[in-house]
């Protein structure tokens, strides 16, 4: 069997909001260990077609999806696909960070507990490894026990990625990770996602077109719901195919 | 000449502000009032004897003011709606707030706030004519002689015996109005108050929380009660609260159907004599400040000592939860 480098294959994807086609006809492969970056104006479909690669979109009643996602050859929109499976495998980081009102403890041991794990060394050492994994560890390994909501903005969303890592995804969604966030934590969010992607899969959709350039191999151009231009993040940035790209990465519109 | 706009300002602010400050002085008024008139029965009778007196015989020669029967009874009526109540009044919510389809919520929302707000004289007469003789005519009967027959029939070491004869002497209804009953109509009027103010804590539990529960592979259940109720366990904790508060002041369902007699009730179909149904009911009676007069207010100042203790109480719950979810300290 040929070992398929994608982990995730989109064919033919609509998604509907009620009667507004808000992704259209989109067919992309997401390459396994990489970064793709999918940039696009506001209310392109970029965070839409994010969402919809571990069915959060599943949460708004008033959506439906038409074509196929393929997650590791799994037809994740088949009937018979365990949702709760599907987002434990691939995790999801929002625009603001959303920590629990409880403890970082507790906060990164919650994915752990609903995976019915309870014993407290093992907990320990889950929770210990997603924060380090996270780069957080040093600056919370004495406050483990205080709230996560009293943490910088930087460090509440690297609590949030550690978070996700404690579920040992293979994929992580990052849903415009850095833009409630200062230069500084950006920049510490774009290292971490680097080192990160020696050992999962990232999917980052972003506003900021020198983040996806800096941090990203492939990068994907959405525009009004469609695919316009996919490719190595080089090419793209440097030599665009597609009219609308270059205008979209020099500044002419956005 | 029209006024200077400074001037029409400052006359808005101060026919504002005396009008709230009146209803303020108002009701500090009518508690100084309900003191200053409790005091005398207090100071007359002695505290412990009031407080703690068992015998509650106001119009008798020498009469008796022991609250304790009345205190008692307003206590079992709580705790056994409290059983009741807040349990179903929580689920109530639960479901409304996370489970139910939106229609459906559309429809139950609005009628479960519309039952709070349900008349409670037509509550105590429903169960003055309804429940009360079911359950002392048709209930009681099968609990408390088919019941034990049926054990009795099956010949086996103590459930023929033991537990039969318990259940022939302590399933009997007497009467139908007893505090069972007064629970029963006080969940009815406690249940809407603390669903609807419960499902408003729960609704406002922000939206990205439980997008992280989903995120982390977190099924609906385990984000409603990992999540959803431990954020918003001050939100619940005012709207049990308050539901109980309500119970205790509640009037004319324990007036009509608690029974109404100043005993301590030991058992769940005794009837008992709650503190309002005592004021409402001798209030008329009692001559102008007579003894008898003095202790039905020193009744009502420890209903309200009661109530003042539980807004109190909800009120730090709530800020103690607010300072945890802002990340003050935990």
């Amino acid at each position: 069997m040929v070992e398929n480098k994608n982990i995730f294959e989109i064919r033919d994807f609509n998604i509907y909001y009620v009667d507004f086609k808000a992704v259209s006809n989109i067919t992309l492969d997401i390459e396994a260990y990489r970064i793709t970056a999918i940039i696009g104006p506001s209310g392109c479909g970029k965070s839409t077609l994010l969402r919809s690669l571990n069915r959060m979109n599943d949460l708004i009643t008033t959506s439906r999806v038409e074509g196929k996602v393929f997650f590791k050859g799994i037809d994740i929109y088949h009937r018979d696909t365990d949702v709760i499976e599907l987002r434990k495998r691939v995790g999801m980081v929002f625009q603001k960070p959303n920590p629990f009102p409880s403890s970082v403890y507790e906060n990164v041991a919650y994915g752990p507990r609903i995976r019915g794990i309870n014993k407290k060394s093992l907990l320990d050492e889950i929770v210990e490894n997603a924060l380090i994994r996270a780069d957080l560890w040093k600056e919370v390994k004495d406050k483990v026990h205080e709230s996560g909501m009293s943490l910088s903005g930087g460090q509440m969303q690297r609590l949030c990625i550690a978070r996700s890592l404690a579920q040992e995804p293979e994929v992580l969604l990052f849903d415009e990770p850095t833009s409630a966030l200062d230069p500084i934590s950006t920049a510490n969010i774009e290292n971490l996602l680097q080192e990160l992607q020696k050992t999962i899969t990232i999917v980052i959709v972003t506003h900021n077109m020198q983040q996806a350039a800096r941090i990203s191999n492939y990068t994907a151009f959405m525009y009004l719901g469609e695919l316009i231009e996919f490719g190595d993040t080089d090419t793209i940035f440097v030599n665009p195919h597609h009219k609308l790209t270059e205008e979209y990465i020099t500044g002419r519109f956005g | 000449m029209a006024l200077k706009w400074q001037t029409r300002e400052k006359a808005v602010e101060i026919i504002v502000t005396s009008v709230g400050f009146l209803s303020v002085i108002v009701l500090l008024l009518i508690g100084f009032f309900l003191f200053k008139e409790a005091f005398y029965i207090f100071y007359k009778a002695g505290v412990l004897k009031v407080l703690f007196g068992t015998a509650w015989y106001p119009t008798y020669e020498p009469p008796s003011f022991g609250m304790f029967p009345l205190i008692m009874g307003t206590v079992a009526v709580t705790v056994l709606t409290a059983i009741m109540a807040i349990p179903l009044g929580l689920a109530t919510a639960v479901y409304i707030a996370e489970i139910a389809h939106y229609k459906v919520k559309e429809i139950l929302k609005p009628l479960v706030e519309m039952l709070a707000s349900f008349p409670s004289v037509v509550l105590g007469f429903f169960g003055m004519v309804v429940i009360a003789p079911i359950l002392s005519s048709w209930l009681s009967p099968i609990i408390s002689e088919r019941l034990p027959e049926l054990l009795r029939s099956t010949n086996l070491p103590f459930v023929s015996t033991t537990l039969a004869d318990m259940c022939y002497d302590k399933l009997f209804i007497a009467s139908g109005l007893n505090i069972s009953t007064a629970a029963l109509m006080l969940s009815v009027r406690a249940i809407p108050i603390i669903s609807s103010i419960a499902e408003d804590a729960l609704t406002a539990v922000p939206r990205t929380y439980r997008e992280a529960s989903y995120s982390l592979g977190a099924s609906k259940w385990e984000t409603i009660w990992r999540v959803v109720i431990p954020s918003s366990v001050s939100g619940l904790s005012v709207a049990v609260i308050l539901g109980i508060g309500t119970i205790i002041g509640e009037t004319m369902i324990v007036l009509m159907v608690a029974g109404g007699a100043a005993v301590i009730p030991l058992w769940i179909f005794d009837p008992a004599r709650p503190m309002p149904s005592a004021i409402a009911a001798e209030m008329a009676e009692a001559p102008y400040q007579s003894l008898h007069y003095h202790a039905l207010f020193g009744v009502g100042a420890i209903l309200f000592l009661i109530t003042f203790l539980l807004s109190l109480i909800s009120d730090f719950v709530s800020r103690k939860y607010r300072a945890i979810r802002i990340g003050e300290k935990i």
